[in-house]
């Protein structure tokens, strides 16, 4: 009894303030602690279950992940799954060891998608809004550190949250840490890909990145976690099979001796030089959070994927100005390729997955792959797996050809009805013209010559020619149109939904086609006649069955900054042949 | 038995308490970040990082931070939490510490109260603020690290493993707390009140390691007061101070220094006088020379002005740094 009351003490003594909370004499707990100490050990567990520890074939190292679907959707690094391969090993503390397949990757957010076969009812990890975190929170990172879980038991760390929107720079243009969540918790090698949570076991981030400079590569006390908000903007294309490119604005910032973030350098070229931004304005507001520091814009900008339509506020002489600005990728799709080809050096401050050989071959390819892979890969040039792209067009084209049935209508269209309120409108489509009869006049598009040149009507931006694109990717389908990809979901200013985009390169002229991922139905389509021009928009809406067939009464037309109208159709005229065929 | 089942509960209870206080650390942190600075300074080159960290402690923009070459420069930037930028001024320094008290010109800035400091035990859960690796820049806060106090030692327990001249008791901490830029940042309790000031990076030079360490408040304060009420600048900058008739000289003393070639030339040692009163007190070559009688001395020529105010009769102390031993010698008078 002596020797437990020493033990008591001691135990007591180092834990400073439990003395209060503990009775010496009978060594009960109380409840607090012990609903706070189950608290732990539940989201420990639940946390644990979803986290993957990521074997690459062949011993070519290897990290973690977290599923994130029932059906074996997992997020890693790119930097662990690169050395791997299209097909890697997964480990889950089930026991069982997965095959797994690469969806996509996003090499500047060093972010990539996995998906383990053979389950469809695997561990999830709940995902938390990251923007909720605090310096000073708990959290805890769940991995595979140095390879240790042979055993399929990841290893937990536990730690606070050491700072929020961090910004950390890339290796060149890859593998950029914006909006990073730092954190004392044991970040080393292997644990790349892993998931941190917050003290509820709740996804916050994937941990893939620490500052290390002279004590080698183990943890000291400073790893970054990418956050999981910016991966949920991303996630709408990590589906896509596709090689994920992130934004610029086309402009670049400093900070001014007032402390003001003002613009010292513009493309002429970019949507924000179309929409107002010039040299010397000062930058307010962009991604909606205010703009103080270059590092915030920084921020902001690397959380966004290439393409996304982004609220932007400044001030330009005096005036403020709210507007939405499309970003552009921060490489050309050759320049992206070339950057993660293999034999590339990897890049100071990524933890590197434990044992990775410096350059191994990730080529794509076919061969080689376990059986059970293989239905889930397709190479092609410029995708980490187009089976995930090519499945998700059939998704998205099944769905909306199964409402409108274009097979049917094979022939010339013409649609009548009225412009807003300036009067009848009238627009016939066919094989070799559009002609259109607008309350402005008439007006036509030549469909042998250039369709970049024609922009026809004027102010539309190329309304004839969009709409000839409208009929055209119906009545051939997505195989005979030209260039086609899924470039995933997005949000776009006028519809809160993730619209599923396809992205339709007819000749020069560059289509995206918007679809509501709940009804199935076209929502929108750009049409962009060149680079470095506002596309036309349409904006259908007001669908109605005519004829069994779903078809849009309301078709908003936009260009730049301008309403061009409103064209209400009365009456749809769809022949099934051409009658100048 | 019965102990190991004591034991199992006594650990579930430290990891319990923690998350019991779950909120705690972030309201902390919050509430300390606006008394940290960033300081920017000479460095950048062959791995000397040009920043470090230090906080207020006073209203008056005082900032507490160590001394180290970063702050070898006319241009010491200062950015405050809110991201507002000062060029800061060295009110002074005790090298025998490692500190140096900064000054910016502003008011009203919330600030740690050194007469609030206190003290912390081994086992004592202690949190670290710091611009590690100037991570932090403009209006963004501090990293917060956290960790365990795991012993308060005297440095110089291991004599010779560390190159440091402080050789007091420091608190060591089971947390990476001593990062590039670290040095200068603030050691407070869970409730975040001031403990302890982050010391430069130490690795041990025997076994490779690093240490993670604070140097407690309490050693700190009087030197820190010392420097703010200004007894410790050179009397020399002082035009009132009363000149002796006959004051000591350098030659007197047998004390050649480096040419004075510089605006403020290093007072290092260039040669003895043999038979002088130096050379029996042990004064060597290249001896660098910090206190003169309790005052900073940071140039030949402030060295010179100092003697000149120092009567030939009475006894002169120097504290010298000779490699990274700092000694202090006393020069009788006649």
């Amino acid at each position: 009894m002596t020797r437990l009351l020493q033990t008591i003490t001691l135990g007591a003594f180092l834990l400073n303030s439990v003395c209060a909370t503990l009775s010496a004499q009978d060594g009960s707990v109380p409840d607090d602690v012990l609903a706070s100490q189950a608290k732990r050990i539940a989201a420990i567990k639940k946390a644990s279950a979803a986290t993957v520890m990521v074997f690459a074939n062949e011993g070519k190292g290897g990290g973690s992940g977290v599923l994130i679907s029932k059906d074996g959707y997992a997020l890693s690094n790119y930097h662990v799954v690169q050395p791997a391969g299209t097909a890697m090993k997964c480990a889950i503390n089930d026991g069982k060891l997965y095959d797994a397949v690469l969806v996509s990757i996003d090499p500047v957010g060093d972010v990539a998608l996995i998906k383990l076969l053979g389950r469809n009812d695997f561990p999830v990890a709940t995902l938390e809004d990251s923007d909720k975190v605090r310096a000073g929170d708990w959290c805890f990172a769940v991995g595979n550190p140095f390879l240790l879980a042979t055993d399929f038991n990841p290893t937990v760390t536990y730690g606070i949250v050491s700072g929020v929107h961090r910004y950390q720079y890339p290796a060149g243009t890859l593998l950029e840490y914006a909006d990073c969540i730092q954190t004392d918790a044991s970040i080393n090698p292997g644990n790349s890909g892993g998931p941190l949570f917050n003290e509820n076991g709740d996804l916050i981030g994937i941990n893939g990145r620490g500052s290390f400079e002279k004590r080698g590569r183990v943890n000291v006390g400073v790893g970054y976690a990418i956050s999981i908000n910016q991966i949920k903007h991303f996630m709408g294309f990590l589906y896509s099979g596709r090689i994920l490119d992130h934004a610029t604005l086309g402009a670049t910032v400093s900070t001014d001796e007032n402390g003001n973030v003002i613009v010292t350098n513009i493309s002429e070229a970019s949507d924000a030089y179309r929409r107002g931004l010039r040299y010397g304005d000062q930058l307010l507001s962009f991604g909606g959070r205010n703009i103080t520091t270059v590092n915030g814009f920084k921020n902001v900008l690397g959380i966004y994927p290439r393409g996304w339509r982004v609220p932007i506020s400044f001030l330009h002489e005096g005036d403020r100005i709210d507007t939405f600005v499309r970003l552009t990728g921060v490489h050309s799709p050759e320049e992206l390729l070339a950057r993660v080809q293999p034999n590339r050096q990897q890049p100071q401050g990524a933890p590197m997955p434990e044992g990775a050989p410096k350059d191994s071959p990730a080529e794509p390819t076919e061969r080689n792959l376990p059986d059970v892979v293989k239905p889930y890969f397709a190479a092609r040039r410029g995708f980490a797996n187009f089976h995930f792209n090519k499945s998700n067009q059939a998704r998205i084209w099944n769905s909306y050809t199964s409402q409108t049935k274009p097979d049917e209508i094979r022939g010339d269209w013409t649609l009548r009805g009225k412009l807003g309120n300036l009067g009848d409108a009238s627009i016939v489509l066919t094989k070799t013209r559009v002609d259109a009869d607008l309350p402005q006049g008439k007006a036509f598009a030549v469909l042998d010559n250039d369709l970049g040149q024609q922009e026809a009507p004027r102010g539309s931006g190329g309304l004839l020619v969009a709409l000839h694109l409208w009929k055209h990717i119906q009545q051939s389908g997505l195989s005979q149109f030209g260039d086609v990809y899924y470039l995933g979901s997005m949000p776009t200013p006028k519809h809160t939904e993730k619209q599923d985009v396809l992205v339709a390169t007819h000749s020069v002229i560059e289509c995206r086609f918007y679809f509501s991922p709940s009804t199935g139905l076209l929502t929108s389509m750009e049409m962009y006649p060149d680079l470095g021009v506002d596309p036309c928009e349409i904006y259908f809406s007001e669908y109605e069955s005519v004829n069994g067939r779903m078809l849009p009464r309301h078709m908003e037309i936009i260009h730049g900054d301008t309403i061009y109208g409103d064209l209400l159709i009365e009456d749809f005229e769809l022949n099934d042949t051409g009658a100048t065929e | 038995m019965m102990k190991h089942i004591f034991l199992a509960v006594l650990i579930s209870i430290a990891g319990t308490l923690n998350a019991a206080n779950a909120t705690d650390f972030s309201v902390t942190s919050a509430g300390v970040q606006p008394n940290m600075v960033k300081i920017y300074g000479a460095g950048g080159i062959r791995g000397l990082e040009g920043y470090q960290s230090g906080f207020l402690i006073s209203e008056q923009g005082h900032i507490l931070t160590v001394w180290s070459y970063v702050l070898d420069t006319d241009y010491i930037t200062i950015t405050l939490d809110d991201g507002r930028k000062f060029q800061g001024e060295i009110v002074g320094a005790d090298p025998r510490l490692e500190i140096a008290v900064l000054k910016i010109e502003t008011d009203g800035l919330q600030h740690f109260k050194l007469s609030d400091v206190v003290g912390v035990n081994p086992g004592s859960r202690i949190l670290a603020f710091s611009n590690l690796f100037k991570i932090a820049t403009g209006d963004e806060p501090n990293s917060v690290l956290h960790g365990i106090v795991a012993a308060k030692t005297p440095l110089n327990a291991r004599r010779g493993a560390f190159k440091t001249t402080y050789k007091g008791p420091v608190y060591i901490l089971d947390a990476i707390t001593n990062n590039p830029g670290a040095a200068g940042g603030a050691l407070t309790t869970r409730n975040g009140e001031l403990a302890g000031l982050l010391g430069k990076e130490l690795r041990n030079s025997q076994n490779g390691t690093w240490l993670n360490y604070a140097i407690p408040i309490s050693e700190l304060t009087s030197a820190v007061e010392d420097i703010i009420a200004g007894r410790t600048r050179p009397r020399s900058l002082d035009e009132e101070a009363i000149r002796p008739d006959i004051p000591h000289t350098l030659k007197a003393l047998g004390i050649q220094m480096v040419p004075d070639v510089l605006a403020k030339t290093p007072p290092f040692v260039d040669s003895i006088t043999a038979g002088s009163e130096a050379e029996k007190k042990g004064l060597r070559p290249d001896d660098l020379i910090l206190y003169i009688n309790d005052r900073r001395v940071d140039s030949c020529t402030t060295l010179r002005s100092e003697l000149e105010l120092i009567d030939q009769i009475d006894d002169v102390t120097l504290v010298i740094q000779r490699e990274d031993e700092l000694t202090e010698i006393v020069l009788q008078g006649e």
